[in-house]
């Protein structure tokens, strides 16, 4: 019966056109020049329409069978600048509800552009020369926070440099530099508690520094002796540290977005005044697990900040080979999680946004999106070497020109908070304790044959016992073939 | 009317009637808690996991349920049915679909001190988590120096069901039992689903429990010691299921069930055969299978999974290693074909051992030494 009703219909619709003379060829113009009056419509259509749960205008589009594909989604009572202006008692803009919510048609076939050209803008509080924006609505910082927060950024430069320098000269076997990303490292940390949870990729040692890991703790783990946080388990640079809510470095990548929504919904059901952060770089967007981790967070509501450094390299892979959207930020709104664009070369913004995303998280319980824009200065790790891949001028200018340490310490000696004199003695004296944590480092004895069993389980189970007392029977009756610098 | 017809919903939202044409599936599914006169109570494997998880829940505040229609819609196979409605959405998560993303989350959250109970809706899609579950969960307690333990659980079914298809019917028993760090379960019997759930629930590494679909409607004898809400199975320790004298027979999940009428069937012709129930595939209880085999001189491994790099091989290996001197035949090994899982019910049957397959390799171990 229904069937029969809408064909019968359609013919009086597609006549009562003809006789208005609004058929063309183009279904596009059919769209723009009819005049949906709900009196130009046959009775019976109207009968027929209100009847069911589709409204006038949806019935009349299945007719023609085109599809229109609106250029924004708006509420019934939005309007758009490119939306088409019918006359005032048309009725076609109406609204569906949806599974998922009320959708606005329009009759424009417009698809949104894929492409790139309106950018997300950047915020940023000091320009190249340290010098604050004036009409900028950044919360004020202390001198005693900004000497901190400037100490570090020069305490994790040195402590980079110097630690490169002992893996070539082999005393390490490999090492990873944080270079050109100071500002994200300890600004950030910064804007943060001591209580709330890190989970990190493998940039950000800066973090723990700010909260209090020691030099002479970075060059243990480096150098897996026996007071490695970590018992010596893992490669340099995988640090760990449950006293500063700091979890272990893992190698995969971007794994550890999806944990810290796992634990942050933990922190959820606890009801902390606390979240969670986790880092993780351009490349690490890409992945499975970060769509998945941010699609969960929106739909499990929970306080997390996910910081993205954009640092423009994932090894030799460029942006433009990594995605083609704008940047990261524009995705936190597909998932629908707020975001924001921030300067990460411009410590005060940094450490603004941050500290604003954090009050967000908690107080609304909600992800937040932060796309840190910045420049990975050095190579990928001691494994690379990042001029075979990009020109030694575009590494130069972002080393000389946009380095984040300049810029920040400009800002505090125009406040009269730094000088030379402080800059050299607090270098030198860096420069010190770092080659001397490493000395101490290297003579320190490796850890015991036990922790190569323990921990595999909470219990070492039957065959691990077994293996190690094997293990520790055949080094007794072959010492010379094991080193002698691993404690039994 | 011999065959069974259920509603395959862990096809991902495919529906096939299925005709049980297995001679096992005769026994009618018992409804949860009937009691007989004799007060031995009988329970379905999927009322024992039920309650399992139940009485956890209510025990321990950090323990939550999550995966995908583990909530509204009761389980894909009713094993979480009416947790939703004791405990609400925040214990019972519904997620959407991303192994990888849920499993990510659950580590997360057992990072951080929470007991998740990860469901897969069968393990074949444990695959799409399954770094997670070995890179995230199995190595972090080692790799951070034992700072981050990671007490979680992933169950679900494994290996074949009926008429699934091939990626629906991998067992997984060897993958996650090559792998440090992870415990294996394999539960037979209601007993078994009960107190090794709760002891995985309870334990404080990461727990791999692999159910089996078929075996969810079968009913088992359960004793009041089994129903006590604070009974757990000791991990790591097999069951002699039927004690022999002249044949071992390891076997575990479905298996079981199946060398247990083998050795009705062996029992006839003479062979007395002796079944152990593993219970855990890691770790191994070597000592049990060992003894077993010193005291019958023979071994015949059973299971589902593939023959190449299986628990069967692990298990000869272990008693070569440890036993040689007492095997008077060499090890039978009895596995799935070497092929992916065909649909076609006759040819799925040919794909998997079969009682009569077991009967005839106990009988080649007991005469090949002449």
């Amino acid at each position: 019966m229904a069937s029969s009703c809408l064909t019968k219909s359609k013919t009086l619709i597609i006549n009562n056109l003809k006789s208005n003379k609004l058929l063309t060829n183009h279904t596009s113009s059919i769209a723009h020049n009819v005049p949906l009056t709900s009196s130009s419509l046959p009775s019976s259509v109207r009968k027929f329409a209100s009847s069911s749960r589709i409204t006038p205008s949806v019935f009349f589009n299945r007719c023609f069978n085109s599809v229109y594909v609106g250029r924004r989604l708006h509420s019934a009572t939005s309007v758009s600048n490119d939306a088409v202006q019918f006359p005032a008692e048309a009725s076609f803009s109406q609204v569906l509800d949806y599974p998922g919510g009320k959708v606005t048609f329009t009759p424009k076939l417009t698809f949104t552009s894929g492409s790139t050209d309106e950018r997300i803008p950047c915020y940023r509080l000091l320009n190249d020369n340290g010098q604050q924006v004036i009409d900028s609505d950044s919360i004020k910082i202390r001198k005693e926070l900004a000497v901190k927060m400037y100490s570090d950024m020069v305490t994790l430069q040195v402590m980079d440099t110097i630690f490169y320098e002992a893996q070539r000269q082999g005393r390490i076997s490999f090492y990873a530099t944080t270079t050109g990303e100071e500002a994200i490292n300890i600004a950030s940390a910064a804007a943060l508690n001591n209580n709330d949870f890190v989970f990190p990729q493998y940039r950000e040692p800066g973090v723990l520094l700010w909260r209090g890991f020691t030099l002479q703790d970075f060059a243990n783990q480096c150098f897996g002796n026996k007071y490695d946080n970590g018992k010596g388990r893992q490669m340099p640079i995988h640090y760990g540290s449950k006293k500063h809510n700091y979890f272990t470095i893992a190698s995969t990548v971007a794994t550890q977005i999806p944990h810290a929504v796992g634990a942050a919904y933990s922190l959820k059901m606890e009801n902390q005044d606390s979240c969670v952060i986790t880092y993780f770089g351009d490349g690490g967007s890409s992945t499975g697990d970060f769509h998945a981790a941010l699609n969960f967070a929106a739909v499990m509501e929970v306080p997390v900040i996910f910081f993205c450094r954009n640092n423009g390299w994932a090894i030799s892979t460029p942006i433009n080979d990594q995605f083609r959207s704008d940047g990261i930020v524009v995705k936190g709104k597909a998932y629908g999680v707020p975001s924001i664009r921030v300067d990460g070369n411009d410590a005060l913004a940094v450490y603004s946004a941050v500290h604003q995303a954090r009050k967000m998280a908690i107080q609304e319980q909600t992800p937040v999106l932060i796309e840190a824009m910045t420049y990975r200065t050095g190579h990928h790790s001691t494994s690379d070497d990042s001029t075979k891949y990009r020109s030694i001028d575009e590494i130069e200018w972002w080393r000389d020109d946009q380095n984040p340490v300049k810029r920040f310490r400009k800002f505090i000696e125009n406040k009269g908070w730094w000088s030379d004199e402080t800059e050299s003695e607090h270098r030198s004296n860096i420069r010190k304790q770092v080659s001397q944590a490493i000395q101490v480092a290297e003579r320190i004895e490796k850890p015991p044959i036990a922790d190569m069993f323990s921990d595999v389980y909470d219990v070492p189970p039957k065959n691990l016992v077994e293996q190690e007392a094997f293990v520790r029977k055949i080094i007794k009756k072959h010492a010379n073939d094991y080193p002698s610098d691993v404690p039994m | 009317m011999l065959g069974i017809i259920k509603q395959k919903v862990g096809a991902r939202g495919l529906t096939a009637p299925v005709f049980g044409d297995y001679m096992q599936k005769l026994s009618p599914v018992a409804s949860a808690m009937r009691d007989f006169s004799s007060a031995t109570k009988k329970m379905t494997v999927r009322d024992a996991l039920n309650s399992a998880l139940d009485e956890e829940m209510a025990a321990d505040s950090n323990v939550f349920v999550m995966g995908e229609e583990v909530g509204e819609y009761q389980g894909a196979y009713k094993i979480t049915k009416g947790l939703l409605d004791k405990y609400g959405p925040d214990r019972v998560v519904d997620t959407p679909i991303t192994e990888a993303g849920f499993t990510g989350i659950g580590v997360g959250a057992a990072y951080h001190g929470l007991k998740p109970v990860i469901e897969f809706m069968t393990f074949n899609f444990s695959m799409q988590a399954i770094d997670h579950i070995i890179n995230s969960a199995a190595k972090s307690n080692y790799m951070s120096g034992g700072k981050i333990n990671v007490p979680i659980v992933f169950r679900g079914p494994n290996g074949a069901a009926a008429g699934v298809g091939a990626q629906h019917s991998q067992c997984y028993g060897a993958w996650y039992g090559a792998i440090p760090g992870l415990k294996v379960l394999v539960p037979y019997s209601s007993e078994d689903a009960r107190g090794l759930l709760k002891a995985a629930i309870r334990d404080p590494d990461p727990v791999v429990f692999l159910e089996n679909e078929i075996l969810y409607g079968d009913s088992f004898p359960v004793s009041q010691e089994v129903l006590d809400p604070n009974f757990c199975l000791p991990i790591g320790k097999a069951k002699i299921e039927r004690q022999g004298k002249d044949v071992t027979i390891t076997a575990y999940s479905k298996m079981v069930g199946f060398a247990l009428k083998a050795a009705e069937i062996l029992e006839k012709d003479g062979i007395n055969a002796e079944v152990i129930n593993l219970r855990s595939i890691r770790p191994l209880d070597r000592d049990t299978i060992n003894d077993s085999v010193r005291k019958t001189n023979r071994l015949v491994t059973v299971e589902e999974g593939f023959r190449q790099h299986g628990v069967g091989a692990e298990i000869c290996a272990s008693v070569v290693e440890d036993s040689f001197n007492y095997l008077d035949a060499p090890v039978e090994r009895i596995a799935g074909a070497d092929v992916p899982t065909p649909y076609t019910a006759n040819l799925e049957r040919l794909a998997f051992p079969q009682i009569e397959d077991i009967v005839r390799a106990t009988k080649r171990a007991c005469y090949r030494s002449g």
